[in-house]
């Protein structure tokens, strides 16, 4: 597996689309490419957030936890992006991700994610993006579950 | 010791002195001889004042008695050779060569013998002075640097071991020498002796009076050289602060003006030394012309014959020299005298334990059953304040103690005067039925162990400073055969010579006993234990695991280990994972490694193959010539260049991916972007050779599987792989000591024992594979039942000078460790435990609580709500007890101890 099919693959995410070719190749280099078997976690819930991953092949659910163990409430796949929300605060995993197949994940270290955030403002706006969209969901599910709860 | 210099030479060495004497004498007397033959060869044989006629001869080398009448007259002992005057001649210069062949012979015996004395006066001395400071009180080493007590050992006591053998023998013969010199002339002639008298005076008088400058200099000297040692001291060990306050320049200014002054006192010195030698040397050389003058005219008159003018100025030639030796030693004299003072001034010190206390007592008493009993305990300090305050409490020796109070309640200097580190002003302290006061340290370095708020680690193994608590003397004398033999007993005749010890450092010191075993295996289980119980094992063990085994370890540790690399590797396999970990593979080029480490296919032994320079070597450069690699990864090292260019360039000078994922440094990057246009321009084969070897160095860190650049293809691995074995086969002998080749059936000694279980590299790409790698292999290890091996080699671990390699913590319980190893009757604790974190603060306390049950602990803590392990509380406020008793009493009565607890 090269380093170009990971630049290539990166270039298709929305949020990582917008980063000069050369600053998208850096952050390849810099990540790590690694294999989850099933069941291995990605990230766990309470663990420090210390880097952020993009699936590159495979499935992977993401569970909370709660009083009558933990809940599934989502599933991610191919060039989904996990975590990249908690490396902008210092707060531990509100989640756990789990490989449901064989992952494999890139993973990119929170400090170089940063970095290349800070010097590209189009990917700035793309996570800014991603970070709206989210608001907005879990605005209307609040709305949704209030109304329900009336 | 002595105020005096002299007195301290005489009390040591009058007998060597004494002994040199006589031959001092026979020195003269040879050299008054030796100064009267040529007057003899030049009046007789040579003017031919004896030989009247060619056929006349006169007996040579005639002895005779000189007695007087009543005894029978002269009486003959030898009537000597009778000879004719050319015979007489050469015979006459024979018996003067003889004459300087046996005096140079004394000077030589005198001169050695004066060498040995001052060797021995100086070792002497230098013992001493460490003695001293074996015995100084504590205070004395908040008041003296200890730089400047080593420059004092070390040198500036060095001259007084030259002046000793100087100091009784030199006037002696150097006086004996002028006075027989002036003896001569004056015998000869009494004008010429009184000129000579006369010159030698002013000489005597003028000179030591210019010196008296001189020596005050030389303290000067001495005493800002000493302060100079003590401040390059102070600045190494305060360069955190220096640089955290950017003071570097204002320490650069005070060096700076120290040797300024340095250089004044130094230059005025110099300047005075040289303008009195020129007047010596003028005074020493008026004094031939007046001989010339005068002597002439008196053998123009007929006076003074000629050969007695010639002897005079022959023997005034040796006038001058002993004087102004004389005068040289004096100087000396004063200088060294100066010397010793200031250096006594340093070491005599009030309150200096006696050498008893330290005495060498191979099973002294020690307190077993009853009681610590503390009456009236003060301690008065240096202002005169009282810090602990007629303190009186008594407890079982079994039970654990807490003493709480303020920081500057006189907690910790309750606790160090109950460690007898430092002497009580009154009251005593008994254990048992023993007086800890006045106990000699043969007693309380076993019944006692002090662990304070910082330790120092001696920059040994973490297992000799372990073991260093149980070396109170020698235990099992070392044997010695041979030459061995006669050097021991060379050394400890010298050594009681100089009245140093006769204890000998070859013997092994270890006390068993004193650690409660009965050999050197169960003492490595206590040592085991002792760091199990404050939470050192598993530090030790990691470093066990990233250790190399020393070279002197059995050969069936290795085997062990191997056996340990065959159980990983069928344990991976059995689990599936045989693909998290690619091994070395003679026969395959691995992709989690290095490139270079692929080449070398072994551990580099020493600097010659180190990963780091690999590409510098000239043998690996020849390697990679001959099997026509050069071409591949200087086209790899261009490719390797330019996406690094492509990757790098826009980011600013010191950003942290240059250091964490970049081939080329920052500042190397433009000199990359050259040579890349270089290539450009000429193409590979012809740029130049510096710029090749750049590019030819890159790609030597390259890991394919960890970079994915996707430079090393399967065919350049084969090639690689090739020049691996070319590399093996053709190793020059040399360099076979430079590396060790990896081979899966041995053991690789140059290499971690981690490196040597896993024998491959760990796959990058697979998810949490180190962390679960490095479980497995501790699962294996404990299986096997080596974890206590892996933990020895770890004891092995060097903590660098004063423990820095390990960390503050780290280093506190390695002291805590050494206290209880020992099985001390009474464990003081002030604060030990205070840097570490407050979850091991808890678990080693708790341990070390229950390590000790029924044996006392005596704890000194830092806040007052540890205290409630303790049976028993004390509690100090000012230097007063004020409240003892249990715990939950005290809390509940809400005295000083609840206010303690309510302020945290």
């Amino acid at each position: 597996m090269s380093l170009d099919q990971e630049v290539e693959m990166m270039r298709q995410i929305p949020l990582f689309s917008g980063i000069a070719p050369a600053m998208r190749k850096l952050l390849c280099f810099g990540s790590e490419r690694l294999t989850y078997d099933p069941g291995q976690a990605l990230v766990k819930v309470g663990d420090m957030a210390d880097a952020a991953y993009i699936i590159i092949e495979g499935s992977a659910e993401v569970s909370v936890p709660s009083p009558h163990g933990p809940v599934i409430v989502n599933t991610l796949g191919k060039h989904e992006v996990i975590g990249e929300i908690a490396i902008f605060v210092d707060l531990p995993r509100t989640a756990t991700v789990t490989a449901m197949t064989k992952v494999e994940a890139l993973r990119i270290p929170k400090d170089l994610f940063i970095n290349v955030v800070r010097q590209n403002p189009d990917a700035a706006i793309e996570l800014i993006k991603v970070f709206a969209m989210r608001l907005v969901n879990t605005t209307q599910q609040l709305i949704k579950n209030r109304a329900g709860a009336k | 010791m002595e105020r005096s210099l002299f007195g301290y030479i005489i009390r040591y060495s009058k007998r060597d002195q004494l002994l040199i004497v006589p031959l001092v004498v026979a020195s003269m007397v040879l050299y008054f001889l030796s100064l009267d033959l040529p007057k003899t060869i030049i009046n007789e044989p040579i003017q031919g004042k004896r030989f009247p006629d060619p056929e006349s001869t006169v007996s040579f080398l005639s002895l005779a008695l000189r007695l007087p009448e009543f005894l029978g007259g002269d009486w003959r002992l030898f009537d000597g050779f009778v000879l004719e005057r050319m015979p007489y001649l050469f015979g006459l210069t024979l018996a003067f060569l003889a004459l300087i062949v046996a005096n140079g012979l004394l000077k030589f015996q005198i001169n050695t013998m004066k060498g040995w004395m001052g060797e021995r006066m100086l070792r002497r001395l230098r013992y001493a002075l460490f003695d001293h400071i074996l015995r100084f009180p504590l205070a004395r080493f908040r008041r003296v640097k200890s730089a400047e007590l080593a420059t004092m050992i070390k040198d500036e006591v060095e001259p007084l071991g030259g002046f000793v053998g100087e100091a009784l023998i030199t006037p002696l013969f150097l006086g004996g020498q002028a006075l027989t010199a002036l003896l001569f002339i004056l015998y000869q002639h009494v004008y010429l002796g009184m000129i000579a008298l006369g010159m030698v005076a002013v000489q005597a008088v003028i000179i030591p009076k210019m010196r008296r400058r001189l020596l005050t200099l030389a303290k000067q000297r001495q005493l800002t050289a000493r302060q100079l040692a003590g401040r390059i001291a102070e600045v190494s060990d305060g360069i955190v602060e220096i640089h955290a306050h950017d003071t570097s320049n204002h320490e650069r200014a005070d060096i700076a003006a120290r040797l300024g002054r340095m250089f004044r006192i130094r230059f005025e010195f110099y300047q005075r030394k040289f303008l009195i030698k020129f007047v010596n040397n003028f005074l020493s050389q008026l004094t031939p012309f007046l001989f010339y003058s005068v002597g002439g005219y008196l053998v123009i008159v007929g006076k003074l014959d000629i050969g007695a003018l010639v002897a005079v100025i022959a023997a005034y030639k040796d006038l001058p020299t002993p004087v102004k030796e004389l005068i040289d030693w004096d100087q000396q004299r004063l200088d060294v005298q100066i010397k010793y003072t200031q250096v006594m001034e340093q070491f005599m010190v009030e309150n200096l334990a006696p050498p008893s206390l330290q005495d060498v007592i191979d099973r002294p008493p020690l307190p077993q059953h009853g009681k610590i009993c503390v009456s009236n305990l003060s301690l008065v300090d240096e202002s005169g304040s009282k810090v602990v305050d007629g303190v009186s409490f008594e407890v079982g020796l079994d039970a654990h103690v807490a003493i709480v109070g303020r920081p500057d309640s006189g907690r910790s200097e309750l606790a160090q005067l109950l460690a007898r580190l430092v002497p009580p002003s009154s009251g005593t302290v008994s254990m048992g039925d023993i007086d800890i006061t006045r106990a000699p340290e043969a007693v309380t370095g076993r019944a006692l162990a002090y662990v304070g708020p910082s330790s120092y680690l001696f920059p040994l193994s973490v297992r000799e400073n372990l073991l260093y608590a149980l070396k109170h003397r020698p235990v099992r004398e070392a044997v010695y055969a041979g030459d061995e033999l006669r050097e021991r007993e060379f050394q400890l005749r010298e050594a009681a010579r100089t009245g140093g010890t006769s204890l000998d450092i070859g013997a092994d010191w270890t006390d068993y006993e004193s650690a409660g075993v009965a050999n050197a295996d169960a003492l490595e289980d206590r040592v085991l234990d002792s760091l199990r119980i404050v939470e050192m094992e598993e530090p030790m063990f990691e470093r066990g695991l990233r250790s190399a085994i020393a070279p002197e370890r059995s050969t069936e540790l290795r085997e062990l280990l191997l056996g340990a690399r065959e159980a990983m590797r069928e344990r991976l396999v059995t689990l599936r994972m045989e693909d998290w970990v690619e091994r070395f593979d003679p026969a395959r080029y691995n992709r989690n490694a290095t490139l270079a480490e692929n080449l070398l296919f072994g551990a580099p032994v020493g600097k010659a193959f180190d990963i780091e320079n690999l590409a510098q070597n000239p043998y690996v450069a020849q390697v990679l010539e001959e099997t026509g690699l050069t071409g591949d990864l200087l086209a790899v090292g261009h490719q390797l260049a330019g996406t690094m260019v492509e990757l790098f360039s826009d980011l600013p000078p010191g950003h942290e991916f240059f250091d964490q994922f970049s081939f080329i440094r920052h500042e190397d990057l433009p000199n990359v972007k050259a040579i890349l246009a270089r290539v450009t321009e000429l193409g590979l084969t012809r740029i130049d050779p510096a710029d090749r070897s750049q590019l030819l160095a890159l790609p030597f860190k390259l890991i394919s599987a960890r970079h994915r650049l996707g430079l090393i293809d399967e065919a350049l691995e084969g090639r690689v792989l090739e020049a691996r074995r070319y590399f093996a086969t053709r190793l020059p002998g040399t360099l076979r000591r430079a590396v060790e080749f990896f081979d899966p059936t041995r053991y690789t000694s140059a290499a971690s024992l981690q490196d040597n279980i896993l024998f491959g590299k760990i796959v990058s790409g697979q998810a949490d594979a180190t962390q679960r790698i490095g479980a497995l292999m501790r699962q294996v290890l404990d299986e096997l039942g080596l974890r206590p091996l892996v933990l020895k080699i770890g004891l092995d671990y060097q903590v660098g000078v004063g423990g820095a390699r390990l960390t503050v913590a780290e280093r506190q319980k390695i002291a805590l460790a050494r206290a209880i190893l020992k099985r001390p009757a009474v464990l003081i604790l002030d604060q030990a435990l205070s840097v570490l974190d407050p979850a091991s603060q808890s678990v080693v306390g708790a341990r070390l609580a229950e390590h000790r049950k029924g044996e006392a602990i005596i704890w000194v803590l830092q806040r007052a709500d540890a205290a409630e392990r303790a049976q028993h509380v004390l509690v100090l406020e000012s230097g007063r007890l004020v409240e003892q008793g249990t715990f939950a009493e005290l809390k509940s009565r809400n005295g000083t101890l609840g206010r303690l607890l309510k302020e945290g």
